[in-house]
C-alpha cells in the first residue's frame, strides 16, 4: 500500500496526477495506516483543525465589519453585535472559539505528555506543535485587545510592558512595539494586522505538523512502534474519520452551550467598558488560558527574571524530548511517571488558579511553590526518572496482549481500557 | 473508553459549574428576582421592557446616555416591540443636529427612527462636570459590563441605606451596600411613585428596578431571544446528528475486532 504505487483509474486523472500528484496525496490521506487502538484523546487533532478553520472563517467575516481605530473599535464591535445580520453569533463563536481552541490544545498537549508522543522519532512534530501553541497565545492575546475594552487596553499595557525588562534597550523596544509612548491607536492597528496574519502562519505550521506526523505515523496508547500497515492498523478513512467526526460533534455540543447560553462567562465584564487610559481596573487579569504563565511571571520578584521564567516555562516544553530520558513512551508502562504526570496536571491547574488571584500573601506563596515544582518536574524529575524507573513489560504489538493473553497485570488493565 | 468519556464530561461540567459557583460566591448577597430572560427558553417580558423604557426616559436619561441604541430598536422584534408609529413619535420628541445642508449650514431637526438615542450631555467631559466629577456611565451595555450582571444592577438600585455610624460621607456621596467600596456618587434614583406607569402598574421601587434592569438587559443583548431560540435548535440538531454518527461509527468499526 505504498503511496507511490498509486495510479488513478481514469486517463484524465493519470494525466493530472503525473503533473501534480494531488490524487496521490488524497489517496495517501485515505489509506494512511493508523493504530487501531487510538483512544478518544487522539481525536483532538481533528478538533483543533476544526477550531482553527472556524476562527479563520469567523475572523475574516468579523474583519469585514470591525474598524481598527482607537475611537471606533469598541463602537464597531457593538455595531457587529446589534446591526450586522447574525453578527452576535459570529462574534460569540469567535470569542468562545478561542477558549474552545485552548481547551482542546491543552488536552492535546497533555495527551502527548501522558503517552510520550514527543519522543523519538516524533521530536519535530512536537517542536512544531510548540511553535503553533506559542503563536496561538500571541494571536489570542492580540485578538483580545481588538474590542478595545478596559481589559483589552490594560492587558495590552501590562504584557507589552514586560519587554521593558530587557536591559538597556527595554524602553526603546516597548516604544517600538507601541508605535508611540503609550498603548494607543498605532498599537491597535498593528495588533489587528498581526492578528490577521498569524492564523495563516499557524495554518501553514499545522500542515507541516501533519506532514511530520505522517512520516513516522501516529503514536498510540501503548506507545510501541508498530508495523504499518498490519493487523495493528486501520486505514484513516473511514475508521478514524468517523471516530473524529463523532468526537468533534460532542465537542461542538459543549461549544454550542457556551455560545448560546453563556457567551460571556469566559470573558471579563470590564471588557464591555470602553478603554480608558485614565482609569485602571482593580484587577488586571488575562484570559483563563494564559493564567498559568501569568502566575509564573508574577511569582518571581524580579521583573526581568519573571519574564525569563515565563518564557523558560514554554522553552522547557520545546526541549522536552531530550529532558525525558526514558525509552518507554507510554505512561501505562511507567508507574512512577504516571503519578508525576498527574502531579504536573494538578500543578498547572493550581498555577492557573493563582494567576487569577491577586499576587499577595498565601496566593503568592502557593504560586511560587507551584512555579518551582513546574521546573523541577521537567528539569530534575524527568531526566532522573527516565534512568531510574523500573518500567513494566511492554507488549510487542497492539494485538499481542489480546491474542497471546496478558503476561502481567498492567496489560490486563490496559486490555480493559481499550 | 467509557471511563475516558466520564472523565471528559466530569471535567467539562466541573469547569462549567466551577465557574458558575465562583461567580455565585462573589454575588451571593446580590438580590436576584425571577428574571424572565434567564434559562434555556428565557424571553423578555414585553410589558416590563416597555415600562423599563419609561423608567429610563423619565429617570435615568436625565444623566445616562445610551449611545449604541437607535429609536428603531424600540420597535424591532425581540425588544419592547412598540409599534413603528409609537417609536416614530418617541423619536420626534428629540432634536438632533444634522447637516451641513446645501448652504453649508448645520440645522436641527426632529429625530428619526434611524437616529441613535440622543445623549443628555454633549460629551463625557460635560457629563462628568455636571455630575460632581463622576461620569454617569453609558447604559447601552452596562449590564454586561458589571460582574453579577442584571442582579448586580438591580441590587444596586435597591441598595441605598444609611451609612454605618463610623463612616464619613462627603457631600454628594451616598452609601450603597452593593457598590464597590460602598460609596456612590449617584443619589438613590428610584422611590415609590416617582413615575406613573402608563399601563397602570403600581410603580413601587422594586417594580421600577426590575423593569428598568430588564430593559437594560435587552439593550445590552438585543438578540438574546433569537440566541436562545437558535441555540435550542442547534443543540437538538447536534444531538441527533451525533447519535447518527455514533451508530455509523459502531457499524463501521464492527468490521474490526477492536472495540471503539
Amino acid at each position: 500500500m505504498s503511496d507511490h504505487d498509486y495510479q488513478p483509474d481514469s486517463k484524465l486523472g493519470k494525466w493530472f496526477n503525473d503533473r501534480l500528484p494531488l490524487l496521490t496525496l488524497s489517496n495517501h490521506l485515505q489509506q494512511y495506516p493508523t493504530p487501531k487502538n487510538l483512544n478518544y484523546w487522539w481525536t483532538f487533532g481533528g478538533i483543533l483543525t476544526f477550531c482553527l478553520i472556524t476562527q479563520i472563517v469567523t475572523g475574516v467575516i468579523l474583519g469585514m465589519h470591525y474598524i481598527a481605530h482607537a475611537d471606533l473599535a469598541f463602537e464597531s464591535v457593538e455595531h457587529i453585535m446589534r446591526n450586522v445580520n447574525y453578527g452576535w453569533l459570529i462574534r460569540y463563536v469567535h470569542a468562545n472559539g478561542a477558549s474552545m481552541f485552548f481547551l482542546a490544545v491543552y488536552i492535546h498537549i497533555f495527551r502527548a505528555l501522558y503517552y510520550g508522543s514527543y519522543k523519538s522519532p516524533r521530536e519535530v512534530i512536537w517542536i512544531i506543535g510548540m511553535i503553533i501553541y506559542f503563536l496561538m497565545m500571541a494571536t489570542a492575546f492580540m485578538g483580545y485587545v481588538l474590542p478595545w475594552g478596559q481589559m483589552s487596553f490594560w492587558g495590552a499595557t501590562v504584557i507589552t510592558n514586560l519587554f521593558s525588562a530587557i536591559p538597556f534597550i527595554g524602553e526603546s523596544v516597548v516604544n517600538w512595539l507601541w508605535g508611540g509612548y503609550a498603548v494607543d491607536n498605532p498599537t491597535l492597528t498593528r495588533f489587528f494586522s498581526l492578528h490577521y496574519l498569524l492564523p495563516f502562519l499557524i495554518l501553514g505550521l499545522v500542515m507541516l505538523h501533519i506532514w511530520a506526523l505522517h512520516v513516522p505515523g501516529n503514536n498510540n496508547p501503548i506507545g510501541i512502534e508498530i508495523k504499518k500497515p498490519s493487523n495493528d492498523t486501520v486505514p484513516f478513512h473511514p475508521y478514524i474519520v468517523v471516530k473524529d467526526a463523532f468526537a468533534l460533534l460532542l465537542f461542538l455540543i459543549i461549544f454550542a452551550f457556551f455560545v448560546f447560553y453563556s457567551p460571556n462567562i469566559l470573558g471579563h465584564a470590564d471588557n464591555y467598558i470602553e478603554a480608558n487610559p485614565m482609569v485602571t481596573p482593580a484587577h488586571i487579569v488575562p484570559e483563563w488560558y494564559l493564567l498559568p504563565f501569568y502566575a509564573i511571571l508574577r511569582s518571581v520578584p524580579d521583573k526581568l527574571l519573571g519574564v525569563i521564567a515565563m518564557f523558560a516555562s514554554i522553552f522547557v516544553l520545546v526541549i522536552l524530548p531530550w529532558l525525558d530520558t526514558s525509552k518507554v513512551r507510554s505512561a501505562i508502562f511507567r508507574p512512577i511517571y504516571k503519578q508525576f504526570y498527574w502531579f504536573l496536571v494538578a500543578d498547572v491547574i493550581i498555577l492557573g488558579y493563582m494567576g487569577a488571584m491577586p499576587a499577595e500573601g498565601t496566593y503568592l506563596l502557593i504560586a511560587r511553590v507551584a512555579t518551582a515544582y513546574y521546573f523541577i518536574h521537567f528539569l530534575l524529575i524527568l531526566p532522573i526518572l527516565g534512568k531510574k524507573e523500573k518500567t513494566l513489560e511492554v507488549p510487542l504489538s497492539i494485538t499481542e496482549p489480546v491474542i497471546g493473553g496478558s503476561p502481567n497485570e498492567a496489560m490486563a488493565k490496559f486490555k480493559k481500557e481499550i | 473508553m467509557r471511563k475516558f468519556f466520564n472523565i471528559i464530561f466530569t471535567l467539562v461540567f466541573f469547569l462549567f459549574f466551577g465557574f458558575n459557583s465562583i461567580a455565585a460566591e462573589k454575588t451571593a448577597q446580590l438580590l436576584s428576582p425571577e428574571w424572565s430572560f434567564k434559562g434555556f427558553f428565557g424571553k423578555f417580558d414585553r410589558a416590563s421592557l416597555q415600562r423599563g423604557y419609561q423608567v429610563y426616559t423619565e429617570v435615568c436619561a436625565a444623566c445616562h446616555s445610551m449611545k449604541y441604541l437607535s429609536y428603531r430598536n424600540l420597535s424591532e422584534p425581540g425588544g419592547p416591540e412598540l409599534s413603528e408609529s409609537q417609536a416614530k413619535a418617541i423619536a420626534a420628541n428629540f432634536e438632533v443636529i444634522d447637516g451641513p445642508n446645501s448652504e453649508g449650514e448645520m440645522f436641527t431637526r426632529p429625530a428619526k427612527l434611524s437616529d441613535k438615542f440622543v445623549t443628555p450631555y454633549e460629551n463625557v467631559e460635560a457629563a462628568t462636570a455636571a455630575n460632581g466629577g463622576a461620569y454617569p456611565p453609558d447604559m447601552s451595555v452596562l449590564v454586561k459590563a458589571r460582574k453579577g450582571g442584571a442582579d448586580y444592577v438591580y441590587s444596586l438600585l435597591l441598595g441605598y441605606e444609611d451609612p454605618p455610624a463610623d463612616m464619613e460621607l462627603d457631600d454628594g456621596v451616598y452609601y450603597n451596600k452593593f457598590m464597590y467600596g460602598n460609596k456612590i456618587k449617584m443619589s438613590a434614583p428610584l422611590s415609590d411613585g416617582i413615575i406613573e406607569y402608563s399601563d397602570g402598574t403600581q410603580a413601587t421601587t422594586e417594580q421600577m428596578a426590575k423593569d428598568v434592569v430588564s430593559f437594560l438587559m435587552w439593550s445590552a443583548e438585543p438578540h438574546l431571544e433569537t440566541r436562545h431560540k437558535t441555540g435550542f435548535r442547534v443543540i437538538i440538531y447536534l444531538i441527533i446528528l451525533t447519535t447518527l454518527v455514533y451508530l455509523t461509527m459502531k457499524k463501521i468499526w464492527s468490521r474490526i475486532e477492536t472495540k471503539v
